[in-house]
């Protein structure tokens, strides 16, 4: 049926899916508004809550991985995640690492300041 | 048309539409990433933990989660063949959008006229650079969704009209799954370093 296509699940689903993403909205925002765990943990955990949270969505309200074969969408989805990965953490870490080999204590700031004084 | 064609046509949409979301997530990569970059970039100015307002960001997180699930409701098995019931969620889904965007242009309006602009310091540039790219996104989704809203007024729930409802509500699901990342990476991380 070609009106498969358009629907877009079930109301039980959709609705768990909503549910789903509510709490764990309120749960990473309430873990950093009390600020219920040191940084270090709380960053751990926020992140993890927001990728569960994508995957809910994207198999819940996208349909991710639920299409017949051939998995076009899927194939498409890793490749792309892939690249966002390779983006990501590469620029990172080279801007890390330019950072980290620019003389100690001297900020862009006062780089301007000596360029413009001509020191 | 026959049912196999108008299938077959769906199917290609979908699919190009698919690999328009792909591509758009790959823009949206690189604006996060030169905001996370240009974080610690402020030049004197207000950092990101002086700026932002989480209870405000609550709202507007939950009016956007709130449209991605109506745009949704929209479009089950029960209410796709009534055009009251199809056209009720979508309207409901608009307002919530449109709440959404008028809530985050006051942000951005506080902000400029507290004198903190895109000009103040690399960090800002980010910041309006990367969540007002997510409003320019959401912005021209209101404007598809009244056009098809239109549409399915004037011309009923015909294929062609469906297969462009569908797109649509996909291509809001994906704005949704964005403003996760903006949530956590922006504002929840902002308010923490």
């Amino acid at each position: 049926m070609s009106d498969d296509l358009h629907v877009a699940g079930t109301l039980k689903t959709y609705f768990g899916g909503f549910l789903a993403c509510v709490v764990l909205t309120l749960a990473s925002y309430i873990c950093v508004d009390k600020n219920l765990f040191s940084t270090n943990l709380l960053m751990g955990i926020i992140v993890a809550l927001a990728l569960i949270q994508t995957v809910v969505q994207l198999v819940l309200f996208l349909h991710l991985g639920k299409e017949g074969t051939p998995h076009w969408n899927l194939t498409t989805f890793l490749f792309a995640a892939i690249i966002i990965v390779a983006i990501v953490l590469g620029s990172l870490w080279i801007m890390y690492h330019l950072n980290y080999r620019m003389m100690p204590s001297m900020d862009m700031q006062e780089v301007h300041k000596i360029q413009s004084e001509g020191l | 048309m026959t049912h196999n064609h108008i299938q077959e046509t769906d199917e290609k949409t979908f699919l190009g539409l698919w690999l328009y979301i792909m591509s758009d997530c790959l823009l949206f990569a690189t604006l996060f990433v030169t905001y996370a970059v240009l974080h610690q970039g402020t030049a004197g100015g207000a950092t990101s933990k002086e700026l932002f307002r989480l209870p405000f960001v609550l709202i507007e997180t939950m009016l956007l989660l709130t449209s991605s699930f109506t745009s949704g409701l929209a479009m089950l098995k029960q209410n796709i063949t009534r055009k009251s019931h199809l056209l009720g969620w979508f309207f409901v889904t608009f307002v919530l959008g449109a709440s959404f965007v008028g809530m985050e242009l006051h942000e951005f309006a506080d902000l400029v006229r507290e004198g903190h602009s895109w000009r103040e310091s690399a960090f800002l540039s980010g910041f309006f650079t990367l969540v007002g790219t997510h409003g320019l996104h959401v912005t021209i989704g209101l404007i598809w969704m009244a056009v098809f809203m239109f549409q399915t007024w004037k011309m009923g729930m015909t294929p062609m009209v469906m297969r462009k409802l569908t797109c649509l509500r996909l291509f809001w699901h994906f704005l949704d799954v964005v403003w996760i990342f903006i949530f956590t990476f922006v504002y929840l991380m902002g308010v923490l370093t």
